[in-house]
């Protein structure tokens, strides 16, 4: 047996436990002499893209222009993070700085309508041509988990499609629409939150996302609304432009909603997906958010979710990820207001030469806020994979009670993973525990499975859902969580060499 | 059905079956008896194909087959059955997916259609009976938090739907209350059959009054030293085993 992906070599199983400041990762020098992937500085050239892109996207109220004007200055200012970076130790963003992605919604206008102000004239055009070219509704079935009632926002590399739109009746307490028009049409919730949550001051790709604000979802849930029926965002990219996302989720008082967002492509291509979700989750309201990555397999993908909790709030949290070639996705949430919960859960699959980045913070500013995070990693092939999970506690948050864990299933002997739990606690009176597994199937189970008679890629792939099952378990879903289940069971299904 | 000839195994560089030679015919009951360490519940895990054991001399024929060539699986699904010692726990994986995963498998193997969960769920009902085993337990994670004696009914309760033509019980009985003893027995009794076979691995010869062998083996230090009939367990009862040792190394020597 190899143990040369493990950060530790002779100990299959890496185990963490509440010591914030040793959990770190074992050696600095693994990560920059491991892969091929040169570490970083700044790309002078992309950035010059985006700067340009900038200049040419269409206009905005002066409130959005000024917002973005913040966002490109300070994605110049910060440049692109380095492994030197203590949030992106293990994960180079090297092949992202290294290409020029252009802007997804010029591009598929260039030549049309390029310095044309009338947007609906340009994103008319470019349904029309979209549709030629063969996306069709039928085409999305595959996405939708089998649910056909569902409120489903369709986004074509970034823009909003009515075409492929599809509605619910939701009631009268609650606004969905796209992004662009809330903002065309004034709504005042949309100016006095958007950018407000997502904080871009250190975070670059939130800085970039900012400063091409132009469309999204919008949901907002007056006091007391109830949605039972999930709102589905689905977020659908081709070509080798970028799209940024940009969604926001306002759940007034006593409101509940489930909001499902979805990433994926119709064919394998290499463009850059760079979301931004802003959730604000009212005093005692309930929000499920389930964030489903399944991008393209040589696609690149940064997403971040902000949330912050008022008092007594409920936020669940299911962060999938199997797409992309260099994905990384952000969970960050505060808890504000007194006795707010929250459940942050997730898990990846990597295969291949992925590489699959999960950071998670929860900001414990209250006092009395439980938190719940389990996330769990099956990595095969070369791929990488990465958790980051910090929680902080200030010194106001006592009596928190905070449980966070990770647990990682190495498939193949070239797989690695690097695991970083973190907690930073000021406050004297909390409860709060933290955890880290790396190990590899159970050669015991293996034989035990076999000596019944089951072969052993039936047993892997059985032994493989045995491991993510329980952290599937916690989606509500139903038919979500059957279709994840599925697909993990497909994805370490079939012939590879061990 | 069965034979064994001058079998060596370990593992790595350590020797632990040192020339075992036994012959097993359809319809036989053999009890292997021997101190701890002596080799018998490694002899039951180089039948099964278990991979961290090396044979590294002899050989073993299996209904005329090679069955050293053989993967485990494959010996699963030519009708081998071990009931393990220490039953694996496999959480998130229930009892009814796994037995019914192993069913088909075996199913397939021998050219034969799978069933589905209904039908399963229809032909297990005696067998639970069988080990007096609730029909919720189909739905729990293999072995997961179950007590000792619910590990080895379980144990049986596979054997019994699997229904192997060669079973091979290492120490079903340790640990095992009397009640617990007397319903794996009857499990076992009931499915015997002059078409199968069993090999009844055991330390002690309290299993042997509900199993009535038909041979009795004793193993020292890796090699059959006595073989008799079923008197020769109760003569080891009696004795101890140190009488046996012709090698005159303490009992359990080889840990």
């Amino acid at each position: 047996m190899t143990e040369a992906a493990t950060k530790k070599p002779s100990q299959p199983a890496q185990h963490a436990r509440d010591n914030a400041a040793a959990t770190g990762p074992a050696s600095r020098d693994a990560a920059a002499t491991e892969g091929s992937r040169p570490v970083s500085t700044r790309a002078p050239s992309s950035i010059d893209v985006y700067k340009e892109d900038f200049k040419r996207q269409s206009p905005a109220p002066d409130w959005l222009q000024s917002l973005r004007r913040q966002g490109i200055t300070r994605f110049e200012a910060l440049g692109y993070p380095t492994t030197k970076n203590e949030d992106w130790h293990f994960t180079s963003v090297a092949p992202i700085a290294e290409r020029t992605f252009r802007l997804a919604t010029l591009e598929s206008s260039e030549g049309v309508a390029r310095d044309s102000a009338d947007r609906r004239e340009i994103s008319r055009r470019k349904n029309d041509s979209l549709n030629s070219a063969g996306i069709k509704r039928a085409d999305l079935d595959r996405f939708r988990f089998g649910e056909t009632a569902w409120h489903t926002l369709v986004f074509v590399n970034g823009t909003y499609s009515e075409d492929l739109s599809s509605h619910a009746a939701l009631g009268d307490k609650v606004s969905v629409s796209s992004l662009a028009r809330a903002i065309e049409s004034g709504t005042p919730t949309v100016e006095r939150n958007l950018g407000r949550i997502a904080s871009f001051e250190q975070h670059t790709f939130t800085a970039l996302n900012t400063a091409f604000i132009s469309d999204g979802a919008f949901i907002e849930l007056r006091n007391d609304a109830i949605v039972d029926q999930p709102i589905h965002l689905l977020f659908i990219s081709d070509g080798d432009g970028v799209s940024h996302p940009r969604n926001l989720i306002v759940a007034g008082r006593h409101s509940r909603a489930v909001i499902v967002e979805t990433y994926v492509s119709l064919r394998d291509s290499g463009y850059f997906t760079n979301a931004v979700t802003e959730i604000s989750v009212g005093e005692g309201a309930h929000v499920d958010h389930y964030k489903i990555q399944r991008e393209s397999e040589t696609a690149f993908h940064v997403g971040t979710v902000q949330i912050r909790e008022e008092r007594d709030s409920q936020l669940h949290s299911f962060s999938f990820a199997v797409g992309g070639s260099l994905a990384r996705t952000n969970i960050y949430t505060s808890l504000d207001g007194d006795a707010a919960t929250c459940t942050l859960n997730g898990l990846y699959l990597t295969d291949g030469n992925q590489h699959i980045d999960n950071q998670t913070i929860i900001e414990h500013i209250a006092p009395n806020c439980p938190s719940h995070e389990v996330y769990k990693g099956v990595l095969d092939g070369r791929s990488h994979g990465v958790f980051n999970g910090k929680v902080y506690v200030h010194p106001e948050a006592q009596k928190t009670d905070g449980k966070q864990s990770n647990n990682n299933l190495l498939l193949s002997p070239t797989a690695r993973v690097d695991t970083k739990p973190q907690l930073e606690i000021f406050a004297d009176d909390v409860k709060c525990t933290h955890g880290a597994t790396v190990g590899r199937l159970d050669e015991l189970a293996m034989f035990y499975l076999n000596s019944r008679g089951i072969g052993r890629e039936t047993a892997r792939t059985l032994l493989t859902y045995a491991f993510a099952a329980d952290v599937l378990e916690t989606i509500e879903l139903e038919s979500l969580k059957k279709a994840l289940e599925q697909m993990v069971l497909v994805r370490f299904a079939g012939d590879r060499p061990e | 059905m069965l034979e064994i000839n001058d079998l060596h195994a370990g593992i790595g560089d350590r020797e632990i079956l040192r020339g075992i030679t036994l012959r097993v015919n359809a319809g036989e009951v053999h009890a292997v008896m021997g101190p701890n360490g002596s080799g018998k519940s490694t002899l039951a895990q180089v039948l099964a194909g278990n991979p961290s054991y090396e044979v590294t001399k002899g050989s073993i024929r299996y209904n005329g087959q090679d069955l050293l060539a053989m993967d485990p699986e494959v010996r699963a699904q030519n009708g081998i059955f071990l009931a393990f010692q220490y039953p694996v726990e496999i959480p998130g994986v229930s009892i009814a997916y796994f037995l019914r995963s192993a069913y088909n498998e075996i199913r397939k193997a021998n050219g034969r259609e799978e069933v589905d969960p209904l039908e399963f769920l229809d032909l297990v009902q005696d067998r639970l009976k069988l080990v007096d085993m609730d029909e919720s337990m189909l739905s729990r994670s293999v072995n997961q938090g179950f007590s000792g004696g619910e590990k080895k009914r379980n144990e049986i309760f596979q054997m019994a739907v699997l229904s192997p033509r060669l079973a091979i019980l290492d120490e079903t009985d340790s640990g095992l209350d009397i009640d617990a003893l007397r319903i794996v027995a009857e499990g076992v009794n009931k499915l015997r059959s002059p078409e199968n076979a069993t090999i009844v691995v055991t330390h002690y010869q309290r299993l042997l009054n509900y199993i009535i062998p038909d041979y009795v083996h004793v193993i020292a230090n890796g090699r059959i030293v006595k073989s008799g009939g079923k008197e020769l367990a109760l003569q080891l009862e009696e004795k101890g085993y140190d009488w046996l040792q012709d090698d005159s190394v303490s009992a359990g020597a080889i840990a």
